[in-house]
């Protein structure tokens, strides 16, 4: 064995032992973290669930819900989010991936401003972005307020509901900017839903 | 209203980082050259058999890269494989050979390009075990790998560049691990989970199903974004609302992919004696970073194209609490660095923003490129930039009291020759290839028989080559033509720079300093600034435009 074989299997023994010390340490690190998870923040780290007036766990604060019938249309008693690519099922995430001249994306806006109009009995031109494109993890459970805006009144008569009372509800659940410039305004879509159905109780 | 929010983004960018980089960049200089070891480390030394005060040749430093990472692939390859035996493996099997192999070279060259759909392919034990590990030490190598090359340009008459066990251990400790934690702290405020409870289902409000997915993400996002890594925990990476709640998470996240980056030029001019040296390269990379998130925000809210046009904005594939600024500036933070994370889809991006998705990639991702591989390629370009300045004017060029003669300009040209190879080969063999064709442009592709079709590709191998890790994701990778071919693109594009960058240490180390006279250009003034944007820009243009000609250009322009 000459002088350049035995170093590199001395480089490859000390490879391994170094690849094992940092496997252990980052273990650990990650142990703690969830540890400091669990015992400071559980309701975070356990995926900030939300529950209905019966305490039952119906979803999370952070991820979007589709509000449908069985047979996968949108309920009239419910604000609805975002078209989801994925539909929200929870098991994946991802958007359309569509760019933006494929023929199936212009279809499927083309049809969502057409439903959504009609849905909610509003102007085509009335429906905003956020109606008509799908999220890019399909989980997003956010709307424009201006998209809640359009449902305000559809919401309301299905209900039987005074509207001043839907948009008190929706003024609640809107919330700016984070710190004033980040992002866009935003609707919590199931929190406000939750609300809506406590109201009836 | 819309150029307000995303300048308000920017600056708040622009303070933070400008009150962060001056300290963690003494900070970091004093890790690489402090000649006291702490007692854990010390310990660890004594476990992996290494002398801490041992000084290697270019060549044993090398050694040590190469090796460490390949059996670092070797191990995220065989754990992958024997996923079912594993504990929280969710009930998942083994991935394919080739998307294993893919996997464990895009993890360990710091690319995190994923094949896969992490929440239906990997359970918890080979996320962290495997993974992580790899996304803390993969970052360490590539600061290891900048701090060798600046030890070349400090040292003089020296055969060794230093100590690579040493810069790993110190790395991953003392910067990484101890910035993780408390990232993870945070981001776990904002809503990020950290559980093993594997998918909970819950019956939704309207009598539909739901899985909440549970899993220890923020450990693992804290760590992909400082170590300008990418891989998300789950598929939709940063637009997952479980790795990122917030408008101000996502703040917290950009600057957690910036603050290495940008902070090492000023451990660089600290560590060679001239800050002003340091300061020249950042404000360099700072001017390409603001055009390029000004040029992509611009695309962005101009919303060209049929689809926005239809939908009165480029909405598709963003997320409501980021809107379009904030989707934006993420992406240019996430490309123009090595990190591939995203935080709304790219492939969805208008032609012309998703191209500068690209153009970041391009141009070598320098401004400021990933934790150490940013850095070292800005050197390489300063090196390029003297030459030509030297060639302009009759001289020997010299760079930091260094000559650059021809072996440094062969290592130097060799470096920027890598990546643009095995991008536009790899497109090109793509499609030229006729059994191949057939695969990547029915299987492959999603955007079928159009210019955005052949952008997917090419910004495949771009952000293979160039260790990104992003996709415009609307593409089949897990086939065994792009899982091979964007392996062997991460592996050759990681890996060949560092070849080239560490024979560029050891050559520059051996040489004394010569001083600097009338005719020394000087590397600190705002004509070297302008030499080195205007290297980047002419060596990527030169290279890249008749493809992009190709894709984005042809579908923005059509």
């Amino acid at each position: 064995m000459n002088a350049s074989t035995r170093s590199a299997g001395r480089t490859l023994w000390v490879s391994v032992r170094a690849m094992a010390v940092f496997t252990a340490i980052v273990i650990v690190y990650t142990l703690v973290v969830t540890g400091v998870g669990q015992l400071a923040l559980p309701w975070q780290a356990n995926g900030s669930p939300v529950q209905n007036a019966q305490g039952e766990t119906v979803g999370s604060a952070l991820l979007g819900q589709g509000f449908l019938d069985a047979d996968g249309a949108p309920l009239p008693e419910y604000f609805q989010s975002r078209p989801s690519a994925e539909g929200w099922t929870g098991t994946n995430s991802y958007g359309s991936n569509r760019g933006p001249e494929h023929p199936d994306l212009v279809a499927s806006i083309e049809a969502a401003r057409a439903q959504v109009a009609e849905f909610n009995g509003v102007a085509p031109e009335a429906v905003p972005v956020d109606a008509v494109t799908a999220s890019g993890s399909g989980l997003d459970p956010h709307i424009s307020p201006a998209y809640a805006a359009i449902q305000v009144a559809r919401v309301a008569e299905a209900r039987g509901l005074d509207l001043a009372q839907v948009e008190a509800l929706v003024a609640q659940h809107t919330n700016g900017r984070d710190l004033g410039f980040l992002g866009d305004p935003v609707v919590n879509v199931l929190q406000l839903n939750l609300a809506l159905d406590e109201l009836k109780g | 209203m819309d150029w307000l929010i995303a300048g308000a983004g920017l600056l708040a960018v622009a303070v933070l980082l400008a009150a962060l980089t001056r300290p963690f960049g003494d900070y970091i200089a004093w890790v690489y050259t402090s000649g006291k070891d702490w007692r854990v480390e010390r310990g660890l030394y004594r476990v992996m058999g290494v002398d801490p005060r041992a000084e290697q040749t270019w060549q044993a430093y090398l050694r040590g890269v190469l090796v460490f990472s390949a059996v670092g692939v070797l191990i995220v390859y065989l754990l992958q494989r024997l996923q079912q035996w594993l504990p929280y493996s969710l009930g998942l099997t083994a991935p394919s050979e080739h998307l294993s192999f893919n996997t464990a070279i895009s993890f360990v060259t710091n690319t995190n390009w994923q094949s896969y759909y992490p929440e239906q392919t990997l359970g918890y034990t080979v996320q962290f075990a495997a993974l992580t590990v790899q996304n803390f030490v993969s970052g360490a190598v590539g600061i290891a790998v900048a701090v060798a090359l600046i030890r070349g340009f400090a040292y003089r008459r020296s055969g060794t560049i230093g100590n690579f066990w040493v810069d790993l251990t110190r790395g991953t400790l003392r910067i990484l691990l101890p910035i993780a934690f408390l990232s993870a702290i945070v981001l776990m405020i904002g809503g990020v989970i950290q559980n093993f409870n594997g998918f909970t289902e819950l019956s939704t409000i309207a009598g539909g199903t739901q899985a909440l997915p549970g899993g220890p993400v923020a450990s693992q996002e804290a760590i992909k974004l400082l170590g300008t890594n990418g891989g998300g925990f789950f598929n939709a990476n940063s637009a997952h609302p479980f790795e990122n709640p917030a408008g101000w998470t996502s703040l917290f996240q950009i600057l957690l992919m910036l603050v290495i980056p940008f902070s090492l030029p000023r451990a660089f001019g600290r560590i060679v004696g001239d800050h002003r040296q340091g300061t020249a390269i950042l404000v360099a990379m700072s001017i390409l970073f603001v055009a390029s998130f000004a040029a992509m925000t611009a695309f962005e809210l101009a919303g060209s194209g049929t689809a926005p046009q239809l939908a009165g904005g480029a909405m598709e594939g963003k997320e409501v609490r980021f809107g379009i600024p904030g989707s934006t500036l993420f992406s240019t933070a996430s490309t123009i660095t090595s990190t591939g994370a995203v935080n709304a889809m790219h492939d969805s991006y208008t032609a012309l923003g998703g191209m500068m998705a690209m153009i970041n990639m391009m141009l070598g991702e320098l401004a400021p490129g990933g934790v150490g591989s940013g850095l070292y390629g800005m050197l390489v370009i300063a090196i390029i930039a003297v030459f030509i300045a030297g060639l302009l004017v009759g001289r020997t060029p010299e760079y930091l009291g260094k000559k650059i003669g021809a072996r440094q300009i062969k290592l130097a040209s060799l470096y920027i020759l890598v990546t643009p190879i095995l991008v536009l080969v790899g497109t090109a063999l793509s499609f030229a290839v006729p059994g191949v064709r057939d695969d990547v442009t029915t299987t492959t592709i999603w955007n079928q028989g159009s210019p955005h079709g052949f952008s997917e590709i090419l910004y495949a191998f771009t952000s293979a080559a160039n260790n990104n890790g992003s996709a415009f994701a609307g593409i089949t990778a897990a086939t065994p033509w792009m899982d091979t071919a964007l392996g062997v693109a991460m592996l050759l594009g990681r890996f060949v720079p560092i070849v080239l960058v560490l024979a560029l240490a050891g050559s520059l180390a051996q040489q004394d300093k010569v001083p600097a006279t009338a005719g020394t250009l000087p590397t600190h003034r705002p004509m070297f600034i302008g030499l080195l944007i205007g290297t980047i820009l002419i060596v990527a243009a030169l290279t890249y435009f008749p493809v992009l000609a190709l894709g984005p250009l042809a579908e923005g322009l059509m």
